[in-house]
């Protein structure tokens, strides 16, 4: 099988050196270090492992790297810009959305992709939207709020 | 390869929390702290007990040898920086930021000038784990007084260096400061070139809560942003020089033998270390997916006794007693004939933290340096020098802020099978649990049978009270209430899975059987749940939080539509009181349960973060949710049958009510810890109003694991 030699993630062109076949992300992970994707089930249920692949959401767990080679992969490391986060990181540390935070990578680029579709989303679609993202801690009533505060922001409200 | 057989590797399974101290050698000297820390200050904060500190009183005492019982310790440095150390670990419930807090308040610096070291083997003082909410109440008492000794003394040292009368010092903001002589000073200018140590007494006194300014206030987590992007190093991403990656072959079956193994596939993999040693196999390999593969290329048997099933979980543990241990039988315990009884019975469930557990294990020479995720740094350091046969002082054991806990993560089993697997292999070897390993080899919270039998009064008064427990513990066993005759008792018994500690311990049990069979009691004596409770309460700590959650929910509720119902629970447990009030809707037809909303008063003292204990409340309520209504470990002859998100299911957004918290703030009374008890309440609250709902009472947790059946 072919190996896949370079990502690009992040704004930037990686090399890797990894089976077509390995998952996403463990190449991630153990290649590139880029531990913010997180693993939690290896299965798809839990979205800890969330990364965007063209601006969708992907269970980075389950996608072979073959099928994220040539197309734009970002990760929770690349989403601030020259030291400013992302309205959404920024609503998640306004809102005190988290505890342990393992679950808040792969919450966070679930709602990126949320956003991207629908900037307006009403409660009932946060909540749809991040149903497959699993939070131990209970912090979900935070993470809604957080989503709702970003989505205001992004929409050019005032904090 | 096969080296070093019989290392023992099964490790007793811990059934309740730990409660005894041990005792602590302390082997690093005052000249070893300063050689690391740099010169300044340091501060040593005993414990109650240390025989040492008997005649020393508050800034007096000048340190020459280094205690043997000393709890935590700070250090400021030349540039200001103040640096806490503590044996208590980080695992979300945010005590890093409210110790940071208590620092800060008494030694008057910004909480962005305090660092705390935590759960290092090497660097803190001992510290017997992190559970049992005793951070607030044990370790942030300690960090108050070691940093109010530190104000002291370098108040001492500014009167001293401008011969000015102390009495007028002001501290603030890093500073000392003379009103008079107009001088003023940083802390770390004051410390230049000094070398200055103390130990002071568990007892000081400190500001009381009324006086607090940077406690008792609200403070986002220290670190945040590491955690929204991504930078924060949890214990499994970790990553060392050489680094490795194990995988453990796991045995068929609990309580099995290795019959045989054939370990030649996964030998002939490139780069693959095999490690066989007595029942242990286990694979390093310079990539997870190899040593995955390898793991899985290795044949083996195994034997084992055959082993009992949930679905009879509730009768082996009624007819398996194991010794008597505890009873408060009242002396003439005989049930009146009015009395009536009732059985709850209690599934097993997992902690499932988001992080697995995770160690990162490294030989130099004979010394072990471990990054894992545990609540008991120090316990896991026992466990790894036991293991290798090697002494404590050889093993370094670092506690990253981790992935929660929940009192999941208190063994050292992960640590010693990354260290087990590195000292084969010769290189630093990482292993991450798997989701299905953390399912099925941690251990559980345990199952329980509770039997109540109690009778009321004609004027609605608690007469007689028998409350029996069967293996799930004795937290929370003793009811609040005020019953004439009490009969309460913990009956141990020989158990099926590995069980051990779970936020709340058996006091979620206890709670849902004692406030489920308080509600049966109001309805047969015909009084409103809430008013038959306070009838019966002389407790007025759990009275006021009873009527603050009532208060803000509206209780007694008016139904507005079929299928409504509403709950009411409370309690009190590890100084913390509790009360909840829930709404629930039942769908006609499907049987369907939906938890509207839950509205939670709280109370635990004076409160040092009132939004990280808002957070810990709300937290409560929804993992509660799920060991409420779906959570269960199916398990049958020594295998775990739903080892896995897809098949166990535990709260997600859809889930998740309205919640709402009052706080009731008590700044006369000590602070308690909060992560645990405001759990126990919402079991019993949402069985009640599913009661109310339905007619139907609910007597096993978990209560609708395939949706409510309506009769």
């Amino acid at each position: 099988m072919a190996n896949i030699s370079s990502l690009h993630v992040n704004g930037a062109k990686r090399s890797v050196d990894a089976n077509a076949q390995s998952s996403l992300l463990s190449v991630l992970r153990e290649q590139l270090d880029l531990t913010g994707t997180k693993y939690g089930c290896g299965e798809g249920q839990c979205g800890a492992c969330t990364v965007l692949i063209d601006g969708v959401p992907h269970r980075s767990c389950l996608t072979p790297v073959a099928d994220a080679e040539g197309k734009t992969i970002t990760t929770i490391e690349g989403l601030a810009h020259g030291g400013h986060l992302h309205p959404l990181q920024e609503a998640f540390l306004a809102e005190e959305a988290m505890q342990c935070a393992y679950c808040t990578s792969g919450m966070i680029m679930s709602a990126v992709g949320l956003l991207r579709t629908d900037p307006n989303p009403t409660e009932t679609k946060i909540k749809d939207a991040l149903d497959g993202n699993i939070c131990r801690c209970g912090t979900h009533p935070r993470i809604v709020a957080a989503v709702q505060r970003a989505a205001h922001s992004m929409r050019g409200g005032a904090q | 390869m096969n080296e070093h057989a019989n290392v023992p590797l099964a490790i007793e399974p811990e059934r309740y929390e730990l409660r005894e101290a041990r005792a602590y050698v302390f082997d690093l000297t005052r000249r070893d702290l300063f050689k690391f820390l740099g010169a300044g200050a340091l501060i040593l904060c005993a414990s109650s007990r240390a025989t040492a500190l008997q005649e020393s009183g508050r800034g007096q005492r000048r340190m020459d040898d280094m205690p043997k019982d000393v709890g935590a310790w700070l250090h400021i440095g030349q540039d200001g920086k103040v640096t806490a150390f503590t044996g208590k670990v980080e695992v979300g419930q945010n005590i890093r930021t409210s110790l940071s807090q208590a620092v800060a308040e008494e030694l008057r610096v910004p909480t962005s000038q305090i660092r705390l070291v935590m759960g290092d083997t090497l660097l803190t003082p001992y510290d017997m784990g992190t559970f049992g909410s005793r951070t607030t109440p044990t370790m942030n008492l300690q960090l108050r007084r070691a940093a109010a000794a530190a104000c002291d003394m370098l108040k001492d040292l500014a009167a001293q260096t401008w011969n000015v009368p102390r009495e007028n010092l002001i501290a603030a903001d890093g500073k000392i400061s003379d009103q008079l002589s107009k001088n003023s000073a940083t802390y770390g200018d004051l410390l230049k070139n000094r070398e200055l140590a103390q130990l002071i007494p568990d007892q000081d006194p400190l500001l009381p809560a009324t006086e607090w300014k940077i406690a008792g206030r609200p403070l986002a987590k220290i670190g945040g942003r590491d955690f929204v992007t991504g930078a924060h190093k949890y214990p499994s991403d970790q990553k060392r020089p050489g680094m490795i990656y194990g995988k453990v072959v796991r045995p068929s079956k609990f309580e099995a033998t290795l019959a045989s193994v054939d370990t030649s596939g996964a030998e002939k993999m490139p780069g693959v270390i095999v490690v066989r040693d007595g029942d242990f196999i286990g694979v390093a390999a310079p990539s997870e997916e190899l040593a995955t593969h390898a793991a899985a290329a290795i044949k083996s048997e195994w034997s084992a006794a055959p082993q009992p099933s949930s679905k009879n979980v509730f009768e082996y543990l009624r007819n398996n007693p194991a010794a008597r241990e505890s009873s408060n039988a009242s002396p003439q315990a005989t049930s009146p004939t009015n009395a009536i009884s009732a059985s709850y019975n209690v599934a097993y469930i997992a902690h499932a933290p988001l992080e697995p557990r995770a160690a990162l294990a490294e030989w130099n020479g004979d010394m072990l340096t471990v990054w894992t995720g545990t609540q008991r740094p120090f316990g896991v350091r026992e466990e790894l020098a036991a293991a290798f046969h090697i002494p404590q002082e050889s093993v370094h054991v670092l506690m990253p802020d981790t992935g929660s806990g929940y009192g999941g993560k208190h063994t050292g089993e992960t640590a010693i099978e990354a260290a087990r697997l590195a000292r084969a292999a010769k290189k630093p070897v990482k292993l991450v649990w798997t989701r299905k390993e953390e399912f099925t080899w941690a251990y559980f919270r345990p199952a329980g049978v509770i039997d109540i039998r109690a009778s009321v009064d004609s004027n609605g008064r608690l007469e007689y009270w028998e409350f029996t427990n069967f293996n799930s513990g004795g937290s929370g066993l003793n009811t609040p209430y005020a019953a004439e005759v009490r009969n309460e008792r913990f009956q141990p018994t020989k158990y099926p899975l590995r069980q051990g500690s779970y936020r709340g311990l058996a006091a979620t049990a206890n709670h849902f059987a004692r406030e489920s069979f308080m509600d049966e009691l109001a309805h047969q004596a015909k009084l409103d749940p809430l008013e038959f409770r306070l009838k019966n309460l002389k407790d007025d700590r759990l009275r006021a939080v009873f009527e603050a959650a009532a208060k803000k929910f509206g209780w007694p509720h008016a139904k507005k539509s079929p299928g409504q119902g509403f709950g009411i629970a409370g309690g009190v447990e590890k100084g913390g009181y509790i009360a909840t009030c829930g709404e629930v809707a039942v769908e006609r037809g499907t049987g369907a349960v939906r938890v509207v909303r839950l509205i939670s008063a709280f109370e635990c003292g004076a409160i040092v973060n009132p939004d990280g204990l808002r957070n810990q409340v709300e937290g409560s309520n929804i993992m509660g949710l799920g060991g409420a209504l779906f959570e269960a470990i199916d398990f049958e002859d020594g295998r775990i049958l739903n080892a896995a998100f897809s098949k166990y299911r535990v709260p997600r957004f859809k889930d998740v009510p309205a919640v709402e918290t009052v706080l009731l703030d008590r700044r006369d009374l000590p602070s308690a810890g909060a992560g645990e008890t405001p759990i126990v309440g919402v079991a019993a609250c949402i069985g009640n109003a599913i009661f109310d709902a339905t007619g139907i009472r609910l007597r096993s947790l978990p209560m609708v694991p395939n949706g409510l059946k309506l009769v």
